[in-house]
C-alpha cells in the first residue's frame, strides 16, 4: 500500500537545490493578502505579531508610568485623581506583567527556538496562531475596559476582599480576573508547544547538552509555566465565582479564607518572576559568546542554574506575605529558601563574567545592553537578598524599596537582555540591521535614565513613603526625591523613543544584514534573514554546541523528507537521534474561529454565569471544525 | 570605572543622609524594634553594597583587561578553563557562606522581637476605609474606651498592639518604632512595640485599601507614664458639656442631624459605630486620618465637604445651614 504512494510522494532528494527551494516555498507559503493573515500557521509570522503585540503593550504601559511620575512629582497634586490613578497602577502592573513581559519572552521563542532547534515549525502551530489571538483579546478587553473607565481599580494582585463582592462593586475587578484567563491559556499553549518542539523536533544530533541556552531556560520557563498558571487560573475563577454567583471561596464571615488568595496567587505570582527573568538569561547567555567571541563558560553549570532556579521559584512564594502574621519558624525557612536563589544567580553571574574574562569582548549594542544587564540586575539581586530577611522586610515592605527592587530585577533583569535580543535577532527577523549609532543612544539614555529613575526609590522607601499611594503629604520630606524620580524618568522615556524609532525605521531603511551578520554560533544564523517559510531547505545535522563555529563552512544536513507536504523531523528526547518524520498542520481559519468564539464565551460569563453553557456551543462547533480531515497530504497517518 | 561604581559607594551615604528626616522613617528610629532592625539594614545592605562592588570591579577589569582582537572564535584553553572553575566555585562558596550569614542573623533578629509579658500594656487597633479605630481597656469595662487615628503609649513600655481588619486589608506601620504587621479580616494578628524616647511618630497604612489608601495616617504619641495616666484618665470621660451657647447649638444639631448615626460621643445620645469615636475629637492633633491639623476651620471643612477633601471615603455630605455648620465645627472643637 504505502509502496505504492512512494512514487506520488516527492522527497527532497529528488531535487537540486534550487528547484528544492521552490517545491518547499509553495508547500509551506503564506498566501498573500488578509485571508493569508488570518490563517497562516507559520510560527516567524506568528512570532513577529506577537513580538509587535507585546512592545504596543509596553509603550502603552509606559505612558501609564509617565502619567503616575507625573502626579507623585508634586505632594497633593490633583493631576489624577484617586480613583483614575489605582486604575493606572492596577493597569500598568497587569499590562507588564500579563500583556508585555511574559508574552514577549514567549514571542521570541516562539519565533526564535524552532530555528535554534532546526526544525519548520513549531509543534502544534494552528495552537501557537489560536493562542496570539486570544492574547491580543485578553489585551483588548483589558485596555478598553480601561478607555471606558471600567479599568480595573485593585491592583494587579487583586487582593481580596478589597477585589471581593462587597468592596469593589462593578465590573472592574472581574475584567481583571477575566484578563488572567485569556493571558494564561495564551502562556499554557505556547509553553507545551514549545516543550514538545524542544523535545522532539530537535535537529539531529542536538543531543540536550548541545542545545543552544535559550533554548534551555525556554524549556525550564515553559515548564514553570505549566505548574504556576493553574494556580492563578483557580484564584481568578474562585474570585468570579465569589462575586458572580456568590461561593465564599474568600469570605471569612462564611467560612472562606482572606490568605487564601495570597497563598495562590503567591504561588504563582513568585515563579511569574522568573518566567520572565529566566528566559532572559538564557538571551544572556546565548548573545554573550558571540560577542565575547568564545563560547559560554560553564555550560553545564548555567543549565543547572536555570533548573535549580526553576525548582526554587515553587519554595518561595511566602516572601511576599512575611507581614502577614504567618508562624516565625515558617517564615525562618522561606527566608533561606529567598536567599538560596542568590546561589544559581550568582553562579550565572560568575560564568558571564569568566566568558567575558577570557573572551575579546566587541562592543556592540546588544553586548552593551548585556552588560547593563549585568550592572542593574546584580544590584537587584542584592535588594532581593534584603527583602528575603524577615526583619529588613517588615520595614520595606510594600514602600518604593520594594517598587525600587522589582524594577531593578525587571528592567535591569528582563528588558536589558530583551532590548539587547532585539538589537540581536533583528536582522534575523527582518533582514535588515537596526542603527549601531541610534541603538548605542537608546542605551545609554536608557541605562542613566534608569538608574537615576529607580535608585532613589530605595531611599524614599526606607524614608517610609508606601507604594501604590495616589499622593503624600507636603510635611513629608518625600517630595525632592519624588521631583527628581519624575525627571529622570523623562530621560529613561527618551531612550525608548529612540529605541522605538530605530525599530520602526530599520525594517525598510536599515542596512541590509546578510545570513549572520554577528558571525554568531547557533543555527538560526545557517539560513538566510528573514528565514523562507520553510526555514531550512535541508534539516542541519549538529555535532557541537555552536555549530556554525566547529562547521564554519559547511553544516552536515539529513534529508529524505516529503516536498509536497509539510514534514518535520521527530528525534529522540535526550540524544535527537531521527526516530520519524511528521506532518506539520496547515494553514487554517479554525484557530481564529476558535478564538473569536471563545473570546465572547469568556467575556460574556464577566456578565452571566449562563455564558458558560450557551457559549461553549460555538466552541465546540470551532473545534470540530478545527480538527475535521480535510484529506489533505498532511492527514495520511 | 569611577562613574559605574558610584551608586555602591553612595548608597550608605545616602542612608545617613536620609537620616534626618523626621517622623515616618525606618531610619530615624526611636523603638527598641525599629532600632534593632536598622542595625540589621546596615549590616545586611553593607555587606551587599561590597559584593556588588566587588562584582563589578570584576566585571571592569574583565572588560578592560589588554588582548589580541581576534574576529574567528577563540578556542578554549583548557588550563584557563580549569583557572576559572577554580574562581567560580570559590565565588559561590562565598556567596553561600554570606547567605547562611544573612539568614541566620535574621533569625535571631526576629526572635528578639518577639517580645511579649504578661503585665503588658494592651491596646486594640482596628482598620477601616480609610482611618484607625483604637481601643482601650481598663480593670473594669466601664474604663474601656475608644478613640481614632492617634495611639497615646508610655514610654519604655512594651505595648501589645492586637491588630484588627474589619472591611479589606490594611497594614500598621509605624517605622520610626516597629516593622508592620498586615490587618486581615477574619485573622487577628498582634504587634509589641516600645518607644524608647518620648515624641510624636507618624504611621501610615501600607497595604493597599482602595480608594483613599494614601490618606491614612495615624500618630503614636509616646510620653511618660504620668502623662499618659493623665491622658488616659482624660479619655475614660464622656464628652464635657458645651461651654457656651453656639457650642450647646451645635451639640443639638450634631444629635438631631445624621451625625449621631454614625458618630459616637460618649455622654450624649450618639453612639453610631461607623465612624471614628468623637467623644474628644478637638484634643486630637489631626482630622481625617491625618490629613487636617484640628481646629475649629478644618472641621468646618471637612464636615461641609468631606468628598472634596478625601474623594471617596465614606462620609457623607449632610446638607446643613450655615449657622449648624458653625455650631456643630465649633462643638467639635471644645472636645478636649
Amino acid at each position: 500500500m504505502r509502496n505504492g504512494h512512494q512514487a506520488r510522494q516527492p522527497r527532497d532528494t529528488q531535487f537540486e537545490r534550487p528547484a528544492l527551494e521552490a517545491a518547499l516555498a509553495h508547500t509551506w507559503r503564506t498566501p498573500p493578502g488578509l485571508w493569508g493573515a488570518l490563517t497562516t500557521v507559520d510560527h516567524k509570522i506568528i512570532g513577529r505579531r506577537y513580538i509587535f503585540t507585546a512592545f504596543v503593550f509596553l509603550a502603552l504601559g509606559g505612558v501609564l508610568a509617565a502619567l503616575m511620575r507625573l502626579q507623585l512629582a508634586q505632594p497633593e497634586a490633583r493631576v489624577i485623581g484617586p480613583d483614575r490613578y489605582n486604575q493606572i497602577f492596577t493597569m500598568h502592573g497587569a499590562n507588564m506583567m500579563f500583556l508585555f513581559a511574559v508574552p514577549v519572552m514567549e514571542a521570541v521563542a516562539v519565533y526564535l527556538v524552532p530555528l535554534m532547534v532546526g526544525t519548520r515549525n513549531i509543534a502544534f502551530p494552528r495552537l501557537n496562531a489560536f493562542s496570539y489571538w486570544i492574547y491580543l483579546a485578553g489585551g483588548l478587553l483589558l485596555w478598553i475596559a480601561f478607555a471606558i473607565d471600567m479599568g480595573p481599580d485593585v491592583g494587579w494582585f487583586a487582593y481580596v476582599p478589597l477585589s471581593g463582592p462587597q468592596y469593589a462593586a462593578g465590573k472592574r475587578a472581574d475584567i481583571w480576573a477575566q484578563m488572567i484567563t485569556f493571558t494564561e491559556v495564551s502562556a499554557l499553549a505556547v509553553a507545551v508547544e514549545l516543550v514538545v518542539t524542544i523535545f522532539k523536533q530537535r535537529a539531529p544530533g542536538m543531543s540536550l547538552d548541545r542545545m543552544p541556552l535559550f533554548v534551555w531556560s525556554m524549556l525550564v520557563t515553559s515548564f514553570l509555566i505549566i505548574m504556576a498558571m493553574p494556580a492563578i487560573m483557580v484564584a481568578s475563577t474562585s474570585l468570579i465565582l465569589d462575586r458572580l454567583v456568590g461561593t465564599h471561596f474568600f469570605n471569612p464571615a462564611e467560612g472562606g479564607d482572606v490568605l487564601l488568595w495570597q497563598h495562590l496567587f503567591w504561588f504563582f505570582g513568585h515563579p511569574e518572576v522568573y518566567i520572565i527573568f529566566l528566559p532572559a538569561v538564557g538571551m544572556v547567555s546565548t548573545m554573550l559568546p558571540t560577542f565575547a567571541r568564545r563560547p559560554v563558560f560553564g555550560y553545564l553549570g548555567l543549565v543547572m542554574a536555570l533548573i535549580a532556579t526553576g525548582i526554587l521559584a515553587f519554595g518561595l512564594w511566602v516572601h511576599h506575605m512575611f507581614v502577614t502574621g504567618l508562624p516565625r519558624l515558617g517564615e525562618s525557612f522561606f527566608t533561606a529558601s529567598s536567599m538560596a536563589i542568590a546561589i544559581p544567580a550568582g553562579i550565572q553571574i560568575f560564568c558571564w563574567l569568566a566568558t567575558l574574562w577570557d573572551g575579546r569582548p566587541v562592543y556592540r549594542t546588544p553586548l552593551l545592553f548585556v552588560i547593563g544587564f549585568i550592572f542593574t540586575f546584580t544590584l537587584g539581586g542584592m535588594t532581593g537578598v534584603m527583602v528575603a530577611s524577615v526583619p529588613f522586610d517588615t520595614q520595606v515592605h510594600d514602600t518604593y524599596f520594594v517598587v525600587a527592587h522589582f524594577h531593578y530585577v525587571l528592567i535591569g533583569g528582563a528588558v536589558f537582555p530583551l532590548l539587547g535580543a532585539i538589537y540581536y535577532w533583528f536582522p534575523k527577523i527582518t533582514g535588515r540591521m537596526m542603527s549601531e549609532t541610534a541603538g548605542k543612544w537608546a542605551f545609554w539614555l536608557i541605562f542613566i535614565g534608569f538608574n537615576l529613575t529607580f535608585f532613589p526609590m530605595h531611599i524614599l522607601g526606607l524614608q517610609g513613603m508606601p507604594r501604590r499611594v495616589y499622593t503624600y503629604q507636603p510635611d513629608l520630606p518625600w517630595h525632592g526625591l519624588n521631583l527628581f524620580v519624575s525627571l529622570s524618568a523623562v530621560i529613561l522615556v527618551a531612550g525608548f523613543v529612540v529605541f522605538f524609532i530605530d525599530a520602526i525605521r530599520a525594517p525598510r531603511r536599515g542596512m541590509p544584514a546578510g545570513d549572520n551578520p554577528w558571525n554568531a554560533a547557533t543555527l538560526e544564523w545557517a539560513t538566510s534573514s528573514p528565514p523562507p517559510p520553510y526555514n531550512f531547505a535541508r534539516i542541519p545535522v549538529v555535532g557541537g554546541s555552536n555549530p556554525l563555529w566547529e562547521q564554519p563552512d559547511t553544516l552536515a544536513v539529513a534529508s529524505g523528507l516529503r516536498t509536497d507536504r509539510r514534514e518535520v523531523v521527530v528525534t529522540t528526547l535526550t540524544t535527537a537521534r531521527p526516530e520519524a518524520r511528521e506532518s506539520s498542520p496547515r494553514n487554517s481559519i479554525w484557530p481564529l474561529l476558535a478564538a473569536i468564539a471563545t473570546t465572547i464565551m469568556l467575556i460574556w460569563s464577566i456578565f452571566s454565569p449562563w455564558a458558560v453553557v450557551w457559549g461553549s456551543i460555538p466552541v465546540a462547533i470551532a473545534l470540530i471544525g478545527w480538527f475535521w480531515p480535510k484529506g489533505t497530504p498532511e492527514d495520511e497517518a | 570605572m569611577t562613574r559605574v561604581m558610584k551608586p555602591a559607594a553612595l548608597l550608605p551615604l545616602a542612608l545617613m543622609l536620609a537620616g534626618c528626616d523626621g517622623w515616618q522613617s525606618a531610619w530615624d528610629v526611636h523603638g527598641e524594634s525599629a532600632i534593632s532592625l536598622k542595625q540589621l539594614i546596615i549590616l545586611i545592605v553593607a555587606v551587599c553594597s561590597v559584593v556588588w562592588a566587588l562584582v563589578m570591579i570584576a566585571l571592569i577589569v574583565a572588560l578592560l583587561r589588554r588582548r589580541v582582537r581576534a574576529e574567528p572564535p577563540v578556542a578554549v584553553d583548557a588550563g584557563t578553563e580549569r583557572r576559572m572553575t577554580i574562581t567560580v566555585v570559590m565565588a559561590v562558596a562565598a556567596t553561600v557562606v554570606i547567605i547562611t550569614v544573612f539568614t541566620v542573623s535574621s533569625f535571631f533578629t526576629t526572635r528578639a522581637l518577639s517580645v511579649a509579658g504578661g503585665d503588658d500594656l494592651t491596646i486594640k487597633v482596628r482598620g477601616l476605609q480609610w482611618w484607625w479605630g483604637v481601643e482601650y481597656f481598663g480593670a473594669s469595662p466601664e474604663q474601656r474606651f475608644e478613640t481614632a487615628n492617634e495611639i497615646h503609649i508610655p514610654v519604655g513600655r512594651n505595648v501589645r498592639l492586637q491588630l484588627e481588619g474589619l472591611d479589606v486589608i490594611h497594614s500598621f506601620w509605624v517605622p520610626s518604632l516597629a516593622g508592620k504587621q498586615d490587618l486581615i479580616p477574619g485573622r487577628p494578628n498582634e504587634l509589641t512595640l516600645r518607644a524608647e524616647r518620648a515624641g510624636v511618630y507618624r504611621g501610615q497604612c501600607a497595604e493597599f485599601c482602595g480608594l483613599q489608601h494614601a490618606h491614612m495616617s495615624f500618630f503614636v504619641i509616646a510620653e511618660d507614664q504620668a502623662a499618659f495616666d493623665q491622658w488616659v484618665n482624660a479619655q475614660r470621660q464622656g464628652a464635657a458639656a458645651p461651654p457656651d451657647e453656639e457650642t450647646a447649638a451645635g451639640r443639638q444639631a450634631f444629635l438631631s442631624k445624621p451625625c449621631a448615626a454614625c458618630h459616637t460621643i460618649r455622654g450624649t445620645a450618639a453612639d453610631g459605630k461607623t465612624g471614628p469615636d468623637l467623644t474628644h475629637v478637638g484634643g486630637r492633633t489631626m482630622i481625617a486620618s491625618g490629613l487636617l491639623p484640628t481646629t475649629r476651620g478644618s472641621l468646618a471643612a471637612w464636615i461641609a465637604d468631606p468628598q472634596t477633601l478625601k474623594p471617596g471615603n465614606n462620609m457623607p455630605m449632610v446638607p446643613m445651614t450655615p449657622e449648624e455648620l458653625r455650631a456643630i465645627s465649633a462643638y467639635l472643637a471644645s472636645l478636649k
